[in-house]
């Protein structure tokens, strides 16, 4: 059998997979936005000066990057009912992706907030500031310019990593795939097919995220920009 | 109790550590309204620490900082806590003014965002008042033209000078400066120490710890010299520049006279 461009052209726009694009899509965004939340408290967490604060974000960290996200998945959708705590697919997916991806934010966040001078947290300290004001109007928005690339390739790998929802059958992406297949038997188109959907979701954050890294950076481009003069060398 | 001086300032018995070492060993001063107070001596010895400890920004270990009759960082009364909250010390440090060695102006904003951000975010003054007051500053500390510019963008002095009008945009009781000039090169040194200068000529309460003996000489009411976590020695400017009586104090001076 050989490369049918017929059934190729009529998979790229099947609404099955656009939909199972879209889940895909979905089901990654919230997971980040569960990682955030849960990786911002931890990175909060594991700066503060009190020994039983830092701790269980510390152990949070450890277990979450220190196991692989498809074994914790596998645990919350099929193991915790033993236990007598019923998640469905789309909560279990959804949860064991943010949790997972919160542990890997909470490192992100974390740096980008210790790359922020001292100095900074004094002077607005200096001036009255509350601890709360001084993260949300001196500290963060500088951790920004540090945290947006790495956050932005993180949630690239989401896209990619939330395909492993599909062995607890959810029907993203991935799993819209196989069932596919299964049926249809043209197995290189359908998965091409995919392949250039998960393509498409990462090149258009691709360009997203280089709109924010520039947004963040709009205080320090502006020097970068000074025109150099010709007998500068 | 309050202290019955009326001090603007004062610092009674200021003990610090950090770790092992003792770095301020039992430090009084009382500074009163319109008064500038110069502070000198080696480094390491406790000048930078001791002007820290007097907004909290290092909590002294013992003894006690009063401003405008209350004291630093201690509990409202029946509040049952053995500090101040973070919101109460904050609120105490509005009164209080400080300029630091590195200026550290906030660096993702511009020059009167900058000076704009103590009335906006902690005063809630409204945003047209900020506003005019912000640029009123700037134009004081002669930098009308760099309003938009980001800290990247301007020279040490000017945004030494920057910081400055941050600072006093808070109108504050009293103004600390940490080493002002000691970062900047030798040539901005001049339009920060004039803006000071002109700032004490107003009547600001000012407390300095420098290294610019002539400026101290000049714009100083009383100079302290400080060395080994404690005052050695304080003065009127003459007495204690021209001839000190302390020996650590003549030789100290010999020294950055002979630097200079």
């Amino acid at each position: 059998m050989i490369w049918d461009w017929e059934a190729f052209f009529h998979y790229i726009h099947s609404p099955y997979l656009l939909t199972g694009a879209g889940v895909s899509l979905a089901l990654s965004i919230g997971a980040m936005l569960i990682g955030l939340v849960l990786g911002g408290c931890a990175a909060m967490m594991r700066m503060s000066e009190q020994r039983w604060v830092r701790l269980p974000a510390s152990g949070y960290v450890w277990l979450f990057r220190g196991t692989p996200v498809l074994v914790q998945l596998i645990i919350i959708y099929t193991g915790l009912p033993q236990l007598g705590l019923q998640l469905g697919v789309v909560a279990s997916a959804l949860i064991g992706l943010g949790v997972n991806e919160g542990a890997y934010l909470a490192e992100i966040i974390r740096s980008g907030i210790s790359a922020v001078p001292k100095g900074q947290f004094e002077a607005a300290r200096a001036i009255g500031m509350t601890w709360p004001k001084t993260m949300r109007i001196v500290v963060l928005p500088q951790a920004m310019r540090i945290i947006i690339p790495p956050l932005g390739n993180a949630f690239n790998g989401l896209m990619k990593t939330s395909s492993l929802a599909s062995v607890i059958s959810m029907e993203e992406l991935l799993r819209r795939t196989e069932l596919l297949v299964q049926v249809q038997f043209k197995v290189l188109e359908i998965f091409i097919v995919s392949a250039l959907y998960y393509l498409f979701l990462t090149t258009v954050w691709g360009l997203i995220q280089s709109r924010l890294e520039a947004y963040a950076s709009r205080s320090v481009a502006p020097a970068a920009n000074v025109p150099v003069p010709a007998d500068a060398t | 109790m309050p202290p019955e001086s009326s001090a603007i300032v004062e610092a009674r018995g200021v003990h610090k550590h950090f770790g092992a070492t003792h770095v301020l060993k039992g430090v009084d001063l009382a500074v009163s309204k319109g008064e500038v107070v110069v502070i000198i001596g080696p480094s390491g010895g406790g000048k930078s620490t001791f002007l820290r400890t007097l907004n909290f920004l290092d909590r002294p270990d013992s003894g006690e900082i009063w401003v405008n009759g209350a004291a630093m960082g201690a509990p409202e009364a029946g509040s049952g806590r053995a500090k101040l909250s973070d919101a109460g010390l904050s609120r105490q440090r509005r009164q209080i003014g400080m300029v630091f060695q590195q200026f550290n102006l906030f660096s993702h904003m511009t020059a009167l965002e900058n000076v704009m951000s103590g009335p906006i975010h902690v005063l809630k003054t409204d945003k047209a008042a900020a506003l005019a007051d912000a640029k009123r500053l700037l134009a004081l500390v002669g930098l009308a033209d760099k309003e938009a510019s980001y800290p990247g963008q301007l020279s040490g002095g000017q945004q030494q000078r920057v910081a400055i009008a941050r600072a006093l945009a808070m109108h504050p009781s009293v103004m600390l400066f940490d080493e002002p000039t000691s970062s900047l090169d030798p040539e901005m040194v001049a339009e920060v120490l004039q803006v000071m200068l002109d700032l004490s000529q107003r009547g600001m309460t000012m407390v300095i710890v420098t290294h610019e003996i002539q400026f101290a000489r000049k714009a100083a009411n009383r100079i302290l010299f400080m060395e080994n976590g404690r005052i050695i020695e304080e003065g009127r400017p003459q007495d204690l520049v021209d001839s000190p009586r302390n020996e650590r104090t003549k030789q100290f001076l010999n020294m950055v006279a002979e630097g200079s």
